[in-house]
């Protein structure tokens, strides 16, 4: 433990909307806190560069609502919540299934899919899943809340569209995935507690044999999370063949920028990405006979 | 102001704790509540050896800041026994040897027992899941499992 | 043999029960009144002379002990073989990470923005960080030539072997990486000092007499100025063979000088990255076959890196080089071995100790000296493996009776490894995860090697107290491999009484004697004999006397002890070791009796080689070995169980990544072992063939499992897919790498 306790203070607000005025009124000061699973490890490793610290596990933020249309999920919800809630695993089936391949089961009761998004890690498990469920994220500040869809949130490595004094309110997913193929698999250096070198998430439907839609997400293969808008426009219309394979391959690779790290290496990424891809196509081929 | 006071109900005792709020509860357990079962094996939450029960669910406790834990419900292995006997988990740990060197067994104990909570009758893969966060290096898990499957299997209630 | 009560049942583990009530203490649970805490200030740079040390703003230096090299009393050295480990540098670097200063405070959060707040300038040099940049000498960094040690063993006559007419030449290249032990408890020390008592360390350790000899040397104080006393331990693997007397001594120095106890508890982070790890490896073979496929030779060229210093590298080098033959029959056999100086942390004892490197190489060479001559890899073992009556490569005669084709063959079925192997063979050309099944059949030496056990002399007791309890007086300790558990069985069986009223002495120098370190699978076989004829010394003393009748009850012999005890002060029985006769060892040649015994084994694994991920995953795992006697059932099982787990990890995920002897990934996040969902089954079996001279036959086991997974692993890769993999770590990536240059091949399948 680096890191020594009396030099950081850490406040529970305990109401979202003296969090909001605290962000604002002190801009710049205060650092959300929600699970911890990542500021803690910082300050465990005497990395962590914020003094002072503000509590945003309240109530408000840790609400799954559920209408006729949407999901909304609380920026505060814990991946345990998230993993083990039956509309989400109804309906968005590959969100559930990032949430449970998440760190461990210790981690997934704390850690937040707010705390996660904010934390803009390429390698996050859930952003794929968000891209293929066409997921809008409200964003709350004192000025009110505002939506933008989630491709328009991550703006750079670790640069996201929050303003300082903005929180994380939900993310909403649009009912109209039910029938949609999916496909999503991660792949990290272990079964579990493994930070992906690369994992995927795509929804999608086959007419006559031939993509007719298609979202795909993807993790470490860019300083970002990644939806693979041009591997997608190859797809669209296409048949799940050789010749369409290897297009795809070759634009993925052109839209992809893995990196090596202490993970992997871009090879191996780019290798993994693209055989990824071939077997989800394989599997929604299989899966629309 | 480096310090604030706060409570915890550790093992269904209340304490009043006067420390930073971003002390560790890892650090309090062990120094300020003297109880020493939690380990610390890594700080990075990562092998699952300072597991406690928060209200009811399994976390690492390296990774609570004391402020987030005010007014919680804790449970420690100290307090995992029932009046003075072995709990079904601890007996089959025992008696599948399930320690080696034993010091996971703390957090590996609150993890089953976390898993049976919420599963039962756990199927082998259930198992493998409940336990993912908590890192062995002595046993290769096996007798770990069979010590799991053992406690899910005995009456429910302290025995010795 | 096998109608004792105690020895081979599945007793609980003597100290089971505080380990699951979570009462067991070790190091940091431990505290002193008026203990201040010590931390260590290290090399940023991997050779280099320090031109400055500067202690920086914003931390309250005058109330800090500091302490360098200059305030050593006695030796700056760790004692431990040669003397060239310095306790702290004194103007010199050789290894990044290196322990150049101490510091002591009473608060112990304060102590790591200390010890960052240390400013240090060096004038860096050149340093050496591969077996090859060190073979090179450029720049030679140790000694004249960078050798910490080399050896040279031959039998026979293996150049005329080659020049035989008619004869196959294979040839491998075969390499290991370092692995780190990851025991769960980091390494932690305390020590107090007074004029009166001397230094006491209590630490987290495996050898109390180690640490002892290295205490007195660095302190200059006498024998019985230094008291060692092991804590209950987390976990050591080797890894706290040889560490403990390195932060021993640093505890001990920050006591002498601060005059308070001090507490010095590495984080992950520093454990990882300071303190020893596997020796990685490199092993060039030649073997020679008869067309026929029976060995006739072999040429082996095996490196060891070292690291910075000497430490242990001479024995781990000598256990490699005489495995290095493995399970074979040679008639003709050349090792030549070195270890190399690099500047890395020094590398020091990992379960196995020189023999998982050696023998991964072996057995991967087998399978592919097999697949030359055209065999099945059993059928050419079946042609090679040793018999009872042959001598191994230091022309060591089997004596005892053994049947390893046929323990190879009981494996193979109960790893299905015959209708697997052709059921796996007719699905992959279909399919995207590739099956396969491979094995390995692998020994390994019980004990210290050749005169070692009659260097060491270990001296055991038996003792019993006033209120009639038993105890078991040795300096092994216990570390989760069951050490308290055997040896009180023993104990108790010898001595005819209950196990609940035996008991283990505390771990403390000035209590026990020393039984020698607690290493080499030397704890059963060696000291666990010595324990049960020191137990029957007891006995044969208390019927003697006339206390005791020839038969009794617990109670009865616990009433005679008493009154004995009464009468004449104490009852404690010694027992000295006596090597087993007829047993020669060469020094100089390497050859003769290299150990009082062997256990063996023959491992299946099958796995899934995943042409998506590139992962390898290992479905099922057959441990079958033969140890002569298993004491306890469920201890037994859970040591092979636990070694196969490590050595999966040596084989498939736990890589170094070394920066210039630096551990980049010096965290559990990044430096991978398996989880609970990444280990599926692992099927263990015993055989035993009693050892005359092991405790009620019993040989050593602790380390052998982790000799033979590896190789086996990469054996069924080679069957899954093809290729010939000779490295490990074997990770994804390496195995991407390889056949994406097949890809057409692999990914013609995948066509929709």
């Amino acid at each position: 433990m680096r890191s020594y306790p009396a030099d950081y203070d850490l406040i529970v607000p305990g109401q979202l909307d003296s969090v909001l005025q605290l962000l604002h009124d002190e801009a710049g000061q205060w650092t959300p806190i929600a699970g911890g699973t990542e500021i803690m490890v910082l300050y465990g490793a005497g990395k962590l560069a914020a003094r002072k610290l503000v509590s945003i596990s309240l109530p408000d933020l840790s609400q799954i609502v559920e209408d006729g249309d949407s999901i909304s999920i609380g920026g505060g919800c814990s991946f345990t919540q998230i993993r083990h809630h039956s509309g989400i695993q109804k309906h968005f089936p590959l969100l559930a299934q990032c949430a449970a391949w998440t760190g461990g089961i210790a981690n997934q009761n704390r850690g937040t899919i707010g705390g996660n998004l904010a934390n803009a890690s390429p390698a996050a498990d859930s952003p794929p899943a968000l891209f293929a469920y066409a997921a809008e994220l409200e964003l709350i500040s004192v000025r009110g809340t505002r939506r933008i869809p989630y491709e328009q949130f991550h703006l750079g490595y670790k640069k996201t569209a929050l303003a300082p004094d903005e929180l994380i309110r939900a993310v909403v997913l649009p009912k109209r995935f039910e029938k949609a193929l999916r496909y999503g698999r991660k792949v990290g250096s272990r079964n579990a507690q493994a930070i992906s070198k690369i994992c995927v998430a795509a929804t999608g439907s086959l007419r006559q044999g031939r993509v007719e839609e298609i979202r795909i997400g993807m993790g470490s293969v860019a300083p970002t999370p990644l939806r693979l808008l041009r591997t997608e426009k190859v797809l669209l219309g296409a048949a799940p063949n050789a010749a369409t394979i290897a297009e795809a391959r070759r634009v993925l690779s052109s839209e992809s920028t893995p990196i090596d790290d202490i993970r992997s290496t871009a090879s191996y990424r780019t290798l993994v990405a693209g055989n990824l891809l071939e077997e989800m196509l394989r599997v929604f081929a299989g899966a629309s006979s | 102001m480096s310090v604030r006071q706060f409570s915890l109900r550790v093992n269904g005792v209340e304490h009043r704790v006067t420390a930073p709020p971003m002390a560790r509860l890892l650090d309090v357990l062990r120094h300020d509540l003297g109880l020493t079962g939690t380990k610390e094996g890594c700080g990075e939450g990562e092998c699952g050896s300072c597991s406690v029960m928060l209200n009811g669910e399994l976390i690492n406790s390296c990774l609570m800041p004391l402020a987030q834990a005010d007014g919680a419900t804790i449970v420690t292995i100290e307090g995992v026994c029932g009046h003075g006997r072995l709990n079904r988990v601890q007996r089959a740990f025992l008696e599948c040897g399930g320690a080696q060197c034993g010091i996971c067994t703390p957090g590996m104990i609150l993890a089953t027992l976390h898993l049976l909570d919420r599963h039962p009758c756990p199927t082998q893969d259930q198992i493998q899941e409940g336990l993912n966060g908590n890192l062995c290096r002595c046993t290769g898990y096996m007798r770990i499992f069979a010590a799991a499957e053992k406690a899910a299997n005995s009456d429910s209630g302290a025995i010795k | 043999m096998q109608s004792e009560r105690i020895v081979g049942k599945p007793v609980f583990r003597k100290e089971g029960l505080a380990k699951v009530l979570g009462s067991a203490r070790y190091i940091d649970d431990i505290s002193l009144p008026g203990m201040i805490f010590g931390a260590t200030v290290r090399s940023a740079v991997p050779r280099g002379r320090v031109l400055s040390i500067e202690y920086g703003t914003g931390i309250p230096w005058d109330e800090f002990t500091v302490v360098t090299a200059k305030d050593i009393p006695g030796h700056n050295y760790v004692a431990l073989i040669s003397n060239d480990w310095p306790c702290l540098a004194d103007g010199f670097v050789n290894h990044p990470q290196e322990p150049i200063l101490l510091l002591g405070h009473p608060d112990r959060h304060l102590l790591p923005l200390a010890v960052a707040a240390v400013k240090i300038e060096y004038e860096e040099l050149p340093s050496v960080h591969s077996i090859e940049e060190s073979e090179s000498g450029k720049p030679v960094v140790w000694g004249e030539d960078n050798i910490l040690k080399s050896y040279s063993l031959e039998k026979g006559d293996v150049d005329a072997a080659f020049r035989e007419p008619g004869i196959l030449i294979v040839e491998g290249e075969y390499m290991t990486g370092a692995q780190e032990h990851l025991y769960i408890e980091n390494n932690g020390a305390i020590a107090a000092y007074s004029e009166l008592e001397g230094v006491t360390f209590w630490g987290s350790l495996q050898c109390p007499f180690y640490a002892h000899k290295a205490l007195i040397a660095v302190t200059g104080l006498p024998e019985d100025k230094v008291r060692v006393i092991q804590v209950e331990t987390g976990g050591a693997f080797g890894g706290k063979e040889d560490y403990p007397s390195m932060i021993g001594a640093h505890a001990a120095l920050l006591a002498i000088k601060s005059g308070r106890p001090v507490k010095l508890i590495y984080d992950r982070m520093e454990d990882m990255a300071a303190t020893t790890k596997r020796h990685p490896s490199r092993a060039r073979h030649r073997t020679a076959v008869t067309k026929d496929g029976k060995l006739l030779a072999a040429d082996i060229e095996f490196c060891l890196d070292g690291g910075a210093y000497s430490t242990l590298s001479s024995t781990v080098l000598s256990r490699a080089t005489i495995h290095s033959g493995g399970a074979y029959y040679w008639p003709n056999i050349r090792v030549r071995s070195k270890a190399y100086a690099t500047n890395t942390p020094p590398h020091g004892a990992f379960r196995g100790f020189g023999a998982p490197q050696a023998l991964f190489a072996t057995e991967r060479q087998m399978d592919r000296v097999a697949k030359a001559v055209g065999l099945t890899p059993e059928e050419f073992r079946r042609r090679n493996l040793l018999r009872t009556g042959e001598t191994t490569s230091t022309g060591q005669e089997i004596r005892q009776q053994i049947d390893l084709p046929g323990w190879m063959e009981r494996a193979l079925d109960y790893a299905g490894y015959y209708e697997k192997k052709a059921r796996f063979n007719r699905q992959n050309p279909d399919s995207l995860r590739k099956k396969g099944i491979g094995f390995a059949v692998f020994l390994h030496g019980a004990g210290f090697t050749g005169s070692g056990e009659r260097y060491l002399n270990s001296l055991v007791g038996v003792d019993a107290t006033a209120d009639g309890r038993i105890r078991v007086l040795v300096s092994s300790t216990e570390f989760g491999q069951g050490t308290n558990t055997i040896l009180c069985q023993i104990a108790a069986e010898s001595l005819g009484v209950d196990y609940d009223v035996v008991e283990m002495a505390p771990a403390d120098t000035r209590i026990v004697p020393n039984s020698g370190p607690t290493v080499a699978s030397r704890t059963a076989m060696v000291v666990g004999r010595l324990v049960h004829s020191a137990a029957r010394g007891l006995k044969q003393t208390l019927i003697a006397s006339g206390l005791l009748a020839g038969t009794y009850t617990t109670i009865e012999l616990q009433n005679a002890a008493r009154a004995y005890i009464a009468r004449y002060g104490g009852l404690c029985s010694m027992s000295r070791y006596e090597a087993p006769p007829d047993v020669y060892w060469d020094d100089q040649k390497y050859y003769g009796e290299a150990y009082a015994a062997f256990a063996w084994a023959a491992y299946v694994a099958e796995v899934t080689v995943d042409l998506t991920t590139y992962s390898v995953t290992v479905d099922d795992f057959v441990a079958l070995q033969e140890v002569g006697r298993v004491l306890n059932p469920v201890l037994a099982t859970g040591q092979i169980e636990g070694g196969v787990a490590q050595a999966i990890g040596y084989a498939l995920y736990e890589k170094v990544a070394w920066d210039r002897g630096l551990m980049r990934n010096n965290q559990m996040t990044n430096y991978i072992i398996p989880t609970s969902q990444d280990i599926s089954k692992i099927r263990v079996y015993f055989e035993e063939v009693p050892f005359e001279f092991g405790a009620y036959g019993a040989k050593g086991i602790g380390e052998l499992p982790i000799d033979g997974p590896a190789p086996a692993i990469l054996n069924a890769i080679a069957h899954a897919t093809g290729e010939e993999f000779n490295a490990i770590p074997l990770l994804p990536e390496d195995i991407a790498e390889r056949l994406a240059s097949r890809a057409p091949v692999a990914r013609e399948m995948a066509a929709v």
